[in-house]
């Protein structure tokens, strides 16, 4: 769609209104710091994440070689944040990768068959899966086939469908009825092609920025799995594995609660500042009434 | 330090006026915390302990009890004689004893009972204590005469078991559901999943309680139970879930923390009946894999006393056998290549216990991993385990149930168990006989120690008891029959008001006949 002169200077002003929010720098650097510690955490952790020390339980951070101490089996906690980042980040990931490549098709595909029994059969489905809560389809999964960070994956991946389904249907619509779909019409496109080619670049904006949000919520969906003893079963370990393994000795060692649950806060802050950023510079509506 | 006064002078304030209604009258109900809830209410038919902790001693009674010290004290039947060949037993029965619905209890209703444990088709959980009963002959109302077809020496003390309440005939088949026996309290209702509760019983026979009503609550949560404590909604927790937040009651003055013993010989469980379990090489490396010290302190924090072999620490009769079991990874490294089994991956299905068994679970594997046994964590809820996943023998091969479905084990094939290893706490009185049982999920079948119980049961000398019970202790610890870890600290937390709890847990019960409240 882009016009090919033009694209080097739209590149260079996306940089320069990127560089210009401080929401996305703030966000950006958050968020790459998480990604960094779960990479290094495959080939590098202070401590094998997993190794007791029983004698040198709870120490408080900063003790010795532990930077953020040590928990109530005395295992390193910076080790256990880097990998449980490793859980974290990867089901969020993966369930919202499920939710957009199954729910955007599904979305686009009502949006060009719009107003027919086909457009109301998807978006109602999309409904009723929408109108259970997420936490009730996870325990329902783990209920049926077992506890794991695949269930979790899955449990959350059906939840985010219909929020990409809906997204991309109300934005294909708003496009179905504009020119250059009617010139690509006439042009012979089928309905399909024209989704693929011209209506699903012009809504990336919009899907990138959702997809920010969703992981967010992905990150803390995790959690609450895992919280409940749901997620990640040991010995693998997650930040809300952490929390509640630790939520009964908060008087004991206040610390190995608050590491974790510090670390869902600040990784799901980070997320949203930089989807809250990208569709500030995205969204060339909302960045030309900014200035 | 001026707010700390303001503070202090808010809490006396507070005190008071929470002190003054309660001079004028002391309580009479109490509210119990128990971990688990019982799958129905009748100790006759049931295996959990979860059941004798709400009925014992308060709904229903035996002819002879367990008292706090774990001594046996006569219950129902005021007085017994055995004769010289230890054979006839002649129970003298307390008149005037009635069961809650009215009826009177008299030796037709004890001969029913026992009858009923060795019946065909009998449900009861501990048949083999009472395998012995030849017959059961009423002499009059209130005289039983109960002959054995061999001596047993440990009848009287069997006959304390809550598997062997005095029942009423006309009620034992509804007592699961709405149990009517001979206690100080009555059955009032149940709330399926979150309470029962018990009613004073207006005729009762016996030394008059203190309370009107009880409560039992059911927490499985550590800190749902450590909430329910500090909110007051609990009285009592008589075995508190979670020995991390102990330091906070103890320095809490609304608060007692009471520390006794258990029977809880918590155990690693092998299945030895499996390869490459059955090697006994193999078992000892993992016994000595096994460091004791840091799963108390790990898993229990600091609660908890190591045992060698499966005999609680506070019996007379007890050895430590612990240091034939030392911690010793070298050593069990160098089994393991003699017993040339190679890499050696095990599961370790661990109960819902938030303690000894998924904490302690966590630290045993990675201990195990250490030695070079790589182990499989799985957490299994008690319905799971409590089936031939861990517990249960499995149906026999080929063998077809109603509507087409799996039956349970019936006794007609071998037992055959599937598990490789689990973490339990066995809180039964006296169950090291549980090794002699064929059909015992430990799957150990050892003819040497089932001669030394076979003996036990004829011997009635306690010297030549006391022999018998250490050289079983001593056959389990060289056979490592199981990985012995500790015996479970009975953590109370109660009110401290609250004056009558049992301090040590002889046996399951939460006896309240003695509870009340003091001001």
């Amino acid at each position: 769609m882009t016009d090919l002169a033009t694209a080097p200077l739209r590149r260079d002003s996306l940089l320069r209104a990127a560089l210009g929010s401080r929401n996305f720098v703030v966000g950006a650097v958050i968020t790459l710091g998480i990604l960094l510690l779960a990479v290094v955490s495959f080939i590098w952790t202070p401590f094998p994440f997993s190794a007791q020390d029983i004698p040198n339980k709870f120490k408080p951070p900063l003790t010795g070689s532990h930077l953020l101490g040590t928990d109530y089996l005395g295992r390193d906690m910076l080790s256990m944040i880097m990998v449980g980042a490793r859980t974290s980040i990867s089901v969020a990931l993966l369930a919202v990768g499920i939710g957009a490549l199954i729910g955007t098709p599904l979305g686009l595909w009502a949006a060009a068959r719009r107003g027919t029994l086909l457009d109301e059969i998807i978006m109602r489905a999309n409904d009723l899966v929408f109108a259970f809560p997420a936490l009730l389809i996870a325990i329902l999964i783990t209920a049926l086939y077992g506890p794991g960070a695949v269930n979790a994956i899955i449990a959350i991946g059906i939840f985010n469908v219909p929020v990409f389904a809906r997204l991309a249907r109300g934005a294909a619509l708003s496009l179905w009825t504009r020119e250059f779909i009617l010139a690509a019409r006439v042009a012979g496109k089928g309905a399909a092609r024209i989704s693929a080619e011209h209506i699903l670049p012009n809504i990336l904006n919009t899907l990138v920025v959702q997809i920010t949000i969703q992981f967010a919520l992905g990150i803390l969906a995790e959690a609450a799995l895992a919280y409940v003893g749901l997620g990640a079963q040991p010995p693998m370990t997650s930040w809300g594995k952490m929390l509640a393994d630790s939520q009964t000795m908060v008087a004991l060692a206040p610390h190995v609660a608050i590491v974790p649950g510090l670390t869902i806060v600040v990784t799901v802050l980070g997320v949203n500042l930089l989807g809250d950023g990208l569709r500030d510079i995205l969204d060339p509506r909302l960045r030309r009434s900014r200035r | 330090m001026r707010t700390v006064s303001l503070v202090l002078a808010l809490a006396s304030a507070l005190s008071l006026s929470v002190a003054l209604p309660a001079l004028a009258q002391a309580r009479t109900d109490v509210n119990i915390g128990l971990v688990l809830e019982p799958p129905s209410l009748d100790p006759t038919a049931e295996a959990a302990a979860a059941v004798d902790e709400v009925v014992y001693a308060n709904v229903f009674e035996g002819l002879t009890r367990f008292a706090p010290d774990a001594s046996v004290v006569p219950a129902l039947a005021e007085s017994w004689e055995i004769s010289e060949d230890g054979l006839t037993y002649t129970f003298h029965l307390h008149d005037g004893v009635k069961f809650h619905d009215g009826s009177t209890m008299d030796a037709e209703d004890v001969k029913f009972s026992l009858d009923r444990i060795n019946a065909e088709g009998s449900l009861n959980a501990q048949k083999a204590l009472f395998a012995d009963i030849a017959s059961v002959e009423v002499v009059d109302p209130l005289t039983v005469k109960v002959t054995l077809s061999k001596p047993n020496g440990a009848m009287i003390y069997n006959l304390a078991w809550g598997d062997a309440v005095i029942v009423a005939p006309e009620t034992a088949a509804t007592n699961g559901t709405k149990p009517v026996g001979t206690g100080p309290f009555m059955f009032g209702d149940r709330t399926e999943g979150i309470s029962i509760s018990l009613v004073k019983s207006p005729d009762y026979w016996g030394t008059p309680i203190a309370l009107d009503a009880a409560k039992f609550l059911f927490i499985a949560d550590p800190s749902a139970a450590f909430a329910a404590l500090q909110a007051g909604d609990i009285d009592s927790f008589p075995n508190f879930p979670s020995p991390e937040t102990v330091a906070q009651f103890e320095s809490d003055p609304r608060f007692r923390v009471v520390i006794g013993t258990t029977q809880g010989e918590t155990v690693l469980a092998m299945n030895n009946g499996k390869p490459p379990l059955d090697n006994i090489k193999v078992r000892e490396a993992i016994a000595h894999a096994i460091d004791r010290d840091a799963i108390i302190d790990g898993a229990m924090f600091g609660y908890g006393t190591p045992i060698g072999s499966f005999f609680p620490p506070g019996d007379a009769n007890y050895i430590d056998l612990t240091a034939q079991s030392a911690y010793d990874p070298e050593l069990s490294k160098q089994l393991l290549a003699e017993a040339g089994v190679g890499p050696i991956s095990l599961t370790l299905r661990l109960p819902p216990v938030e303690g000894y068994a998924r904490r302690g679970g966590e630290i045993i594997a990675q201990q195990l991993e250490a030695v070079g046994i790589s182990v499989e964590v799985i957490n299994v809820e008690w319905a799971q385990w409590l089936s031939p996943e861990v517990f249960l023998p499995a149906p026999c091969e080929g063998a077809v149930g109603a509507e087409g479905k799996a039956p349970a084990w019936d006794g007609s094939c071998p037992a055959t168990f599937s598990y490789d290893l689990t973490i339990v706490s066995h809180t039964e009185p006296d169950d090291i006989g549980a090794f002699a049982r064929d059909d015992f999920y430990f799957n150990y079948h050892s003819e040497a120690f089932k001669a030394l119980y076979a003996e036990l049961g004829l011997t009635a000398d306690p010297a030549k008891r006391s022999e018998l019970l250490k050289a079983m202790q001593q056959r389990l610890a060289d056979d490592y029959a199981a990985g012995f870890l500790f015996e479970l600290a009975k953590i109370g937390v109660e009110n401290v008001k609250l004056q009558g709890m049992w301090e040590n847990a002889p046996t399951q019960a939460t006896d309240l006949t003695g509870v009340s409240w003091t001001e």
